[in-house]
């Protein structure tokens, strides 16, 4: 219980007020949904009542459970591999004077960034079985290993993720204080040592961190493992494919199916709390560690295994763009450049840009407003409630957006709740989804904004709720506005809730690319790539003149 | 117009956990107030209480006539200074200090005239333009001060301004403090864990522990009448010797078993004692207490030598470099006296004050 402050009677109102109307939202759009898609994961659709026959058909059928380990052991080599090339490129790129820094940290950003399925979709248009390089290759008699399955998701997964372990990682690495390692180089470690005994290990809640959202990430993604995987079926393609199929699916499998991987990813962020909890540093560097100046071959030879892999990564981006300016031919790319592409998705997909555009713009305004007030309710109204509400606010981080998607789709499909079909339950799902960005960039403000500066306005004579928008709101506003442009970055990419949830006229510029891939019609999918991946780089460079490095992209 | 500040019988609980305990104060108008205790013993909840930030859980708190209790803390009318300056970092110092008037609605001409006024008056008229951001600690703090006192409240509280600052400047601004507050007479209430801050600073002063208060005294009667053991302890550095006061004659005492002495005991107190000695009322002797120097410090205006006594325990001397030649040598044998009517005597016991 909070002790009632004299000067909070009237913000406790408003504030009580905001409260209950965020849970009564939460409750409606997070809870009823995902309870709704587990309640009927114990039904089958012929027979009557609660039966487990889903979960036993999803442990006894190899056909099925052979996706969950597929999905498991892809998501553990990812996070593997992506340690092994994320935590040698962060040393790399913090300890020694590598050649343009500040671009290649940009390049990994945005292959980051970048809409998830667009390295499957490049990689194929180089690699696969009519691409490019396998054509080159062919004419003079080299047959390149095949891309399509586990090998090929691993390897878009691995570019793709491992700025995640980047960015932890190196922001980790540059804030520990320089006197650490100085002082075990004083008791007489040598260098490599050092690196492992002390920097390492006090980096680890980081490299945890980072490893976890890779996991995360590589269990829920949908569109590189359809497009690339083919015959090997990971569990996301197959909760899509059961509960979209016109023949043969069942949704109430999809709904078990949904489950067990909430399961998966809650466990496994649980693991990681209890790890972190129990090795947690926290340090501010009052000296950071000093920058190696390498001169001339050496520092060419640090530099180049930065260059290729931030080169590979970012390669999708840049393949996209080439090609949406190749002529084609129906499906198929010939001589020659024109804007063909680019006409015929004006002509024929307009529709999924605007779309793409208005709903992303309605969904952050929702975003902002909300996020700005759990962010305060969780950081300065500390209690009970506050906890919860911090609870259900990152639980969408351990739904996958395919999961999300079916669960809305589950709760909303009847009057007097009926959304399925419009964009209002893209937009909820947008929300949902990307509210806790702008949470956790919010609260980072408020954290280190001190409550003095609130009473100092309060005794000035301003009432509680004015010192809220004249001083809090005004502090916060860094965050607030690089929260949202993350939260409008990944909106405008978004695709496996999009994918469950979209109709003919509501599709989004995500959806569009996906059907024209599956369409083989490769140019406009480029086109339409393209366009995002322009207003995805245009935004990030606002976001980095904004946040000016305070708010963490991961 | 400055307010008298009542505060009667004044209670703030944490669950089972008393954290001001029946406060009784009295502050006259254009006074300048100490709330003045080790952290933890409540000077600061008593001061939030008084600006309305914390609750007032039993007892009242009165501006003039006027109970407060229940006044919100934004129609209060109060200035504060916080200790971590709380400046609001995304206005100007002009801005800063113009935002309670504007709160006011106060004329804009006139906002103008206040805001360089109060500047003027804690001497940063230069910086009108500038972010808090380009701001040092100390010219960070007299914002915060210009920003308290424009709004002309009837009252300033001021919650350990200082202690974020370097020591030079703290001496500095606190003079700054103690000239403008004579000058506008405000009734003010300044809360510190520093004892040399407080006796600088303070028409009275109010020493606080465990949530109640031992003494409210002005500067001079804390530092040479202290009420209690504690107050001795914790204003100053005091030495405690024990000492047994027989019944031959009136004061007639036996100090540390050793050193004989007449004691200002009062109403022919006999039975042990604590003696509490400042060290500046320690001197070398031929005759008295015997003991070696065990640490000598240089301090400029005065050396303060550390002593061990025969039974083993330590205490301080000072001695002023005008009143001698040469410093003393470690491990040299030394005898003291101390002058008997400027220590303080509490019953061994009851710690019941006897001088």
């Amino acid at each position: 219980m909070i002790a009632v402050r004299p000067y909070m009677k009237r913000i406790f109102e408003f504030w009580n007020l905001t409260r209950i109307m965020i849970f009564l939202a939460m409750l409606l759009f997070l809870v009823f949904p995902f309870s709704s898609l587990i309640i009927q994961s114990f039904f089958t659709p012929g027979s009557r009542g609660l039966t487990l026959v889903n979960y036993r058909d999803f442990f006894t059928l190899p056909y099925y459970y052979t996706t969950l380990q597929r999905s498991l052991s892809v998501a553990l080599t990812t996070m593997v591999t992506t340690l092994v090339i994320g935590i040698p490129v962060s040393y790399l790129m913090t300890r020694y004077n590598i050649f343009g820094k500040k671009v290649l940290h940009v390049m990994i950003i945005m292959s980051l960034m970048s809409p998830p399925f667009i390295g499957a979709y490049s990689w194929i248009v180089l690699f696969g079985r009519a691409g490019f390089i396998t054509k080159l290759f062919k004419s003079v008699g080299i047959i390149t290993p095949t891309i399509y399955g586990r090998g090929g998701i691993i390897i878009i997964f691995t570019l793709m993720m491992f700025p995640y372990i980047y960015l932890y990682v190196s922001g980790a690495m540059s804030s520990i204080d320089r006197s650490l390692e100085e002082a075990a180089e004083n008791l007489g470690s040598p260098k490599l040592r050092r690196l492992l005994t002390i920097t390492l290990p006090v980096v680890f809640p980081s490299i945890a961190a980072g490893a976890i959202i890779v996991f995360m990430t590589a269990l829920a993604d949908f569109g590189t493992p359809m497009l690339i995987g083919e015959g090997y079926k990971v569990l996301p393609v197959l909760i899509y494919e059961e509960y979209m199929s016109e023949m043969g699916g069942n949704a109430n499998l999809a709904s078990a199916l949904s489950v067990v991987i909430v399961c998966c990813s809650t466990l496994v962020l649980l693991a990681q709390r209890w790890l972190i909890s129990k090795k947690n540093y926290t340090m501010t560097a009052m000296r950071p560690p000093v920058v190696v100046e390498l001169s001339g071959f050496r520092r060419c030879m640090a530099s180049l295994p930065v260059f290729l892999i931030a080169g590979f990564a970012i390669l999708p981006q840049v393949v996209v763009l080439i090609t949406s300016f190749i002529k084609t031919r129906g499906p198929i790319f010939v001589q020659g450049f024109s804007l063909d592409s680019y006409r015929n998705i004006l002509y024929r997909l307009s529709k999924p840009i605007s779309n793409t555009y208005v709903y992303s713009v309605i969904s952050i305004v929702f975003i902002v407003i909300v996020g700005m007030l759990i962010a305060y309710l969780i950081v300065r109204k500390k209690g009970k409630t506050a906890l919860a509400l911090d609870i259900l606010v990152m639980f969408p981080y351990v739904i996958p957006g395919s999961v999300l998607g079916i669960s809305l789709l589950v709760a909303f499909n009847n009057p007097p709740l009926l959304l399925t079909g419009t964009p209002m339950i893209l937009i909820v799902s947008y929300v949902i989804r990307k509210l806790p960005f702008t949470v956790r960039s919010c609260s980072a403000f408020l954290h280190q904004m001190d409550p003095v500066v609130e009473e100092a306005s309060i005794s000035l004579g301003v009432s509680p709720m004015r010192t809220f928008w004249k001083i809090t709101v005004r502090i916060m506003a860094p965050g607030v506005i690089s929260g949202a442009i993350l939260s409008w970055i990944t909106c405008i990419n978004e695709l496996s809730s999009s994918i469950m949830l979209y109709t003919g006229k509501t599709a989004t510029i995500a959806v569009a690319i996906y059907t024209e891939v599956v369409r083989n019609s490769f140019g406009t999918a480029a086109a339409l790539a393209s366009i995002l991946s322009v207003t995805t780089a245009v935004s990030l460079l606002i976001f980095m003149k904004v946040s000016h490095g305070k708010v963490s992209i991961v | 117009m400055s307010h008298t500040v009542n505060i009667r019988k004044a209670v703030k609980r944490y669950g089972d956990f008393v954290a001001v305990n029946a406060v009784d104060i009295t502050i006259k108008p254009g006074e300048f107030f100490t709330l003045l205790g080790p952290s933890g013993c409540g000077k600061t909840t008593l001061l939030r209480m008084i600006a309305g930030f914390n609750s007032i859980d039993g007892g009242e708190i009165c501006f003039d006539d006027t109970v407060i209790n229940t006044i919100e803390a934004h129609k209060r009318d109060i200035g504060m200074v916080f200790q971590n300056y709380a400046i609001f970092p995304h206005l100007n110092v002009t801005e800063n200090v113009a935002y309670g008037l504007k709160a006011r609605k106060v004329e804009s001409s006139s906002i103008l005239k206040r805001v360089e006024k109060a500047l003027e008056q804690v001497q940063i008229q230069a910086l009108a333009t500038r972010k808090p951001s380009e701001l040092s600690g100390g010219q960070q703090q007299r914002v915060a001060l210009a920003r308290a006192i424009v709004i002309e409240p009837g009252l300033l509280l001021m919650d350990e301004p200082l202690s974020n600052l370097d020591a030079k400047l703290r001496v500095q601004m606190r003079t700054v403090i103690k000239k403008l507050q004579r000058k506008l007479g405000i009734t003010t209430i300044y809360v510190t864990h520093d004892q040399e801050e407080a006796l600088a600073i303070s028409d009275r002063i109010a020493v606080m522990k465990d949530g109640s208060i031992i003494q409210i005294g002005s500067p001079l009667e804390i530092y040479m009448k202290p009420s209690d053991p504690f107050v001795a302890g914790f204003i100053g550095t005091s030495n405690f010797l024990d000492a047994t006061v027989d019944t031959s004659s009136s004061g007639n005492a036996l100090v540390e078993k050793t050193f004989r002495c007449h004691l200002p005991v009062k109403n022919d107190f006999t039975g042990e004692v604590l003696v509490s000695i400042r060290p500046e009322h320690f001197f070398f002797s031929d005759t008295g207490l015997k003991g070696t120097i065990v640490l000598s410090t240089f301090l400029g205006d005065f050396i303060n030598y550390e002593i061990q006594l025969e039974n083993g325990r330590t205490v301080e001397l000072n001695e002023y470099t005008k009143d001698m030649d040469d410093l003393r040598a470690n491990d040299s044998e030394v005898h003291l006296s101390f002058l008997c009517n400027k220590v303080s005597i509490f019953d061994a016991h009851t710690k019941e004050v006897l001088s």
